[in-house]
């Protein structure tokens, strides 16, 4: 019963095929919201091979370190929308290649 | 192991959606189901808490909030950008490196003894879930972070605080007001020095 029936690196594997899909669509995609959306995907794969190593050691810690994750991750999508929602006041635009106004 | 292959090939299906919708509202509902499938994955892990935390933070609170500036934006006057998008430039290097790290896991994990344990380090004993004291339950959960995770729990309480008052900051009605008010205030005092000063020359 303490042994899991998945293996581990059936997890491992998933986790990270999740995280590139949203390295990518950080890179690709210029639409500030779905980038967003892309960075809570990275998050998440992070999230769950938390929960399968806590669930391989039978460990609490892995447990709270994803609390603490979406946590984090709660403030930083309401800090990025509200970015977004100021940029797209003053610039009328959301899209990422035209607000460049941080380009040296 | 049946539940875990549909779970992720719905995981992966509903990631790549969400990556590749042309609409944002779909790129929502994708990330959706993709957060259903990982509660559904919590609770294969024995993680019932998470799963509840997921489907209520996550699906709850998070996209709601995606969708709300949605629906504020697209109510503008110049909604999302139709342009292209980076793919075509970017595409090669990010399947390169993506490929790169994933055969650097892959080699990584073929030379490394990955997780052969089975004794219960701190938490509470397995069990099935939905019944009390077992290892992820609220009851196990509850007790591992109010008493040794309680200063990681109440940095979360701050962490949360900076980001209602960065928020409120950034985008709250108040915010430019406040600052104009401000300003007004100086340019006032300003002039009434500058008056001052030239009634005592």
């Amino acid at each position: 019963m303490t042994l899991m029936s998945v293996p581990l690196v059936n997890y491992i594997t998933l986790s990270a095929v999740i995280f590139f899909i949203g390295v990518a669509g950080v890179v690709m995609r210029r639409n500030p919201l779905i980038m967003l959306m892309s960075i809570e995907l990275m998050f998440n794969a992070a999230n769950l091979l938390f929960a399968a190593f806590a669930r391989a050691w039978l460990n609490n810690a892995g447990h709270i370190f994803v609390f603490l994750v979406i946590t984090v991750a709660a403030a930083e999508a309401a800090i990025g929308l509200a970015i977004v929602v100021t940029v797209f006041r003053s610039a009328r635009t959301v899209d990422a290649d035209e607000v460049a106004l941080m380009k040296g | 192991m049946i539940t875990f292959w549909a779970l992720a090939i719905l995981m992966l299906l509903s990631a790549l959606w969400c990556v590749t919708a042309t609409r944002p509202i779909y790129s929502v509902v994708a990330l959706l189901g993709n957060f259903l499938m990982l509660a559904i994955m919590y609770l294969t892990l024995n993680a019932e808490f998470l799963a509840v935390i997921q489907m209520i933070v996550y699906s709850g609170a998070i996209l709601i909030l995606f969708l709300f500036v949605i629906a504020l934006l697209s109510s503008g006057i110049a909604p999302f950008s139709v342009g292209p998008d980076r793919l075509p430039r970017i595409a090669i290097p990010v399947l390169a490196l993506a490929l790169i790290a994933l055969g650097f896991l892959a080699w990584a994990l073929a030379h490394t003894a990955v997780a052969t344990p089975g004794a219960t380090a701190n938490g509470a004993p397995l069990g099935p879930v939905g019944t009390p004291d077992v290892f992820g339950s609220v009851g196990d959960f509850g007790t591992a972070l109010f008493t040794t995770y309680l200063l990681p729990f109440e940095i979360t309480a701050l962490i949360l605080m900076v980001a209602v008052i960065g928020v409120v900051l950034l985008a709250g009605d108040q915010a430019p007001y406040v600052a104009t008010k401000k300003r007004e205030a100086q340019v006032k005092r300003d002039m009434r020095e500058a008056i001052l000063r030239e009634g005592g020359q």
